[in-house]
């Protein structure tokens, strides 16, 4: 009896120290952005001023603009550009295949500062000012590959011949893509657009090394400010770590209740 | 098809220009030396030389020694973790797995960062350890920082990738083990940690490989004085402006990089090619 009342307290409390060791920093982070003293360690009462000073202050507002309008733009383009391509890859002979495959996987297995380096000595050897411009470019170009890594799959799938059908009952080739094949990978593309949003939002060592003229993201804006404990990189942190978990949930939790055994993130 | 197989050729073309030329560059950086321009080109090895030389090689050590310790610590701790998730019903395998990878989605700076509240000198720890009447303890600028943090942004993907394998396992295997007359051990041992171990082979590669190359991590809970491989090439382009140096260290860590997931997964491949085939022979 003792061995197995043992049994059922270990894995409970293997799991609340994990959710523990996960969550300690996260929930701190939070509770401590609406201290309002500067301490991250004595709660001295609750105030917003972290948030107040999170909206008055410029750089920061820019940051988030910087990084929003970077992801938009980098996931609407490299979608497009990702899935058209992944339709031409997938009909193309083995050998191209293999060979624009294992080109595609590089910026994906390589470290991020190999294709950092790599994209900064391109923007430099070309003499574009480093700026919005380059970042932008530099995160279409490391979210293609997974939009395309994540389409592919689901053309695998597809029948070949239903394009061709299409067409024999009329259709244009645009009209086949449109409104046959396009369709039919819709939750690759939608899950390939959803890593790419992610990580272009997310991502430091590209954008830190292809940036210039003083334009950042957040996550640049955090790294230059960490030198001194500012609260009002908390509140920065609050928001986005609440938008993260709401957006997370709701994916989770639609799937739940259309019960469609479909895979948004795979 | 053929219309369908033009649409590669703009995406071919993209490629070139952002993913083989710059790989180009980096190589064409590192075999030749500062300062000299397209038609003075002077090819070299001295930045090879340079790295393998001195202090240099010793980064990479520590880089490999750090990443090697996170990597085992996160499959001591996650392997357990990601064992009793897969047993539990499947609405709390969902809930659960929803929790831990919550913080996968958090950005990595911003994680880190909190971080520091939490191990630093006025940090909450060393606060509670002051309000018992103990000495604090300084725990920033640490090896043990830098480890905790790199287990911290990379445990997530070990339990992923092992839950994963464990949750799609095939139960009949283990009530079979049993029905046969082994004991929970023996079912362990030969049964399920086997299948489970492309999970972990997985597992490892998106643990360690990330830690060789981090700079943040070090940078943030290690300290300006903190280096890795990753801080050095960061120097050599950022502080020192010595690219060429920087693209040799680049280089090498990327054929570093390569070549060991070249060898996982060949490694994988082999391991889940035999079982097939034992698989095979035993039906």
């Amino acid at each position: 009896m003792r061995k197995s009342k043992w049994q059922k307290i270990m894995p409970v409390l293997l799991i609340a120290l994990a959710l523990f060791f996960f969550y300690l920093p996260i929930i701190l982070t939070m509770f401590f952005s609406f201290n309002s003293s500067r301490s991250l360690s004595s709660w001295s009462g609750f105030s917003l001023q972290w948030y107040q000073s999170l909206f008055n202050d410029r750089a920061i507002i820019s940051a988030v603009t910087t990084t929003v309008s970077i992801a938009v733009i980098s996931t609407l383009i490299a979608t497009v550009v990702g899935t058209i391509a992944a339709i031409g890859i997938s009909h193309t002979k083995p050998l191209i295949k293999e060979l624009i495959l294992s080109v595609n996987n590089l910026p994906i297995l390589n470290p991020d500062i190999v294709t950092a380096i790599g994209l900064m000595l391109l923007f430099t050897t070309l003499q574009i000012p480093k700026g919005f411009t380059t970042m932008l470019l530099a995160h279409i170009a490391f979210c293609i590959p997974f939009v395309i890594l994540s389409v592919l799959p689901k053309l695998r799938r597809l029948d070949p011949n239903i394009a061709e059908a299409a067409m024999d009952l009329g259709a244009t080739p645009w009209q086949a893509l449109v409104k046959v094949i396009v369709p039919q990978i819709l939750p690759g593309i939608i899950s390939g657009a959803l890593i790419a949003f992610t990580m272009s939002f997310d991502d430091f060592v590209i954008s830190y090394f292809v940036t210039g003229n003083g334009v950042k993201n957040i996550s640049i804006l955090v790294y230059t400010m960490s030198k001194r404990i500012n609260p009002t990189i908390n509140a920065l942190s609050t928001i986005m770590i609440i938008m993260v978990t709401v957006v997370l949930i709701v994916i989770n939790i639609i799937p739940l209740f259309k019960k469609k055994e479909r895979t948004v993130l795979e | 098809m053929s219309t369908f197989r033009n649409l590669v050729k703009p995406y071919m073309l993209w490629m070139g220009i952002f993913i083989v030329i710059p790989m180009l560059l980096i190589i064409f950086y590192a075999f030749t030396s500062e300062g000299n321009s397209v038609i003075t080109v002077k090819f070299t090895l001295d930045n090879f030389i340079k790295f393998f030389d001195s202090v240099y090689i010793k980064v990479l050590i520590k880089s490999l020694q750090i990443a090697f310790v996170t990597t085992i610590i996160c499959i001591i701790v996650g392997y357990p973790i990601s064992y009793v998730i897969a047993n539990t019903s499947s609405k709390v395998q969902t809930l659960l797995m929803l929790l831990i990878t919550i913080p996968m989605w958090i950005n990595t700076l911003v994680k880190t960062y909190a971080w520091i509240s939490v191990l630093s000198d006025n940090g909450i720890i060393n606060s509670l350890l002051v309000k018992l009447g103990l000495a604090p303890i300084s725990m920033m600028y640490t090896d043990f920082a830098v480890i905790l943090g790199m287990v911290y942004n990379f445990l997530p993907f070990m339990i992923l990738e092992i839950y994963t394998a464990l949750a799609k396992m095939d139960k009949g295997l283990i009530d079979a083990s049993s029905d046969l007359g082994a004991n929970k051990v023996q079912t362990f041992q030969k049964v399920i940690f086997p299948l489970s171990l492309s999970g972990v082979i997985s597992g490892i590669t998106l643990v360690f490989l990330p830690s060789v190359s981090t700079f943040v991590i070090p940078k943030l809970l290690g300290g300006g004085q903190y280096m890795l491989i990753g801080n050095l090439i960061e120097n050599q382009f950022i502080t020192v402006g010595e690219w060429n140096f920087g693209s040799a260290i680049s280089l090498i860590m990327a054929m570093i990089i390569l070549i060991s997931m070249y060898f996982t997964r060949k490694f994988d491949q082999d391991k889940v090619e035999n079982g097939n085939k034992k698989e095979v022979k035993h039906a």
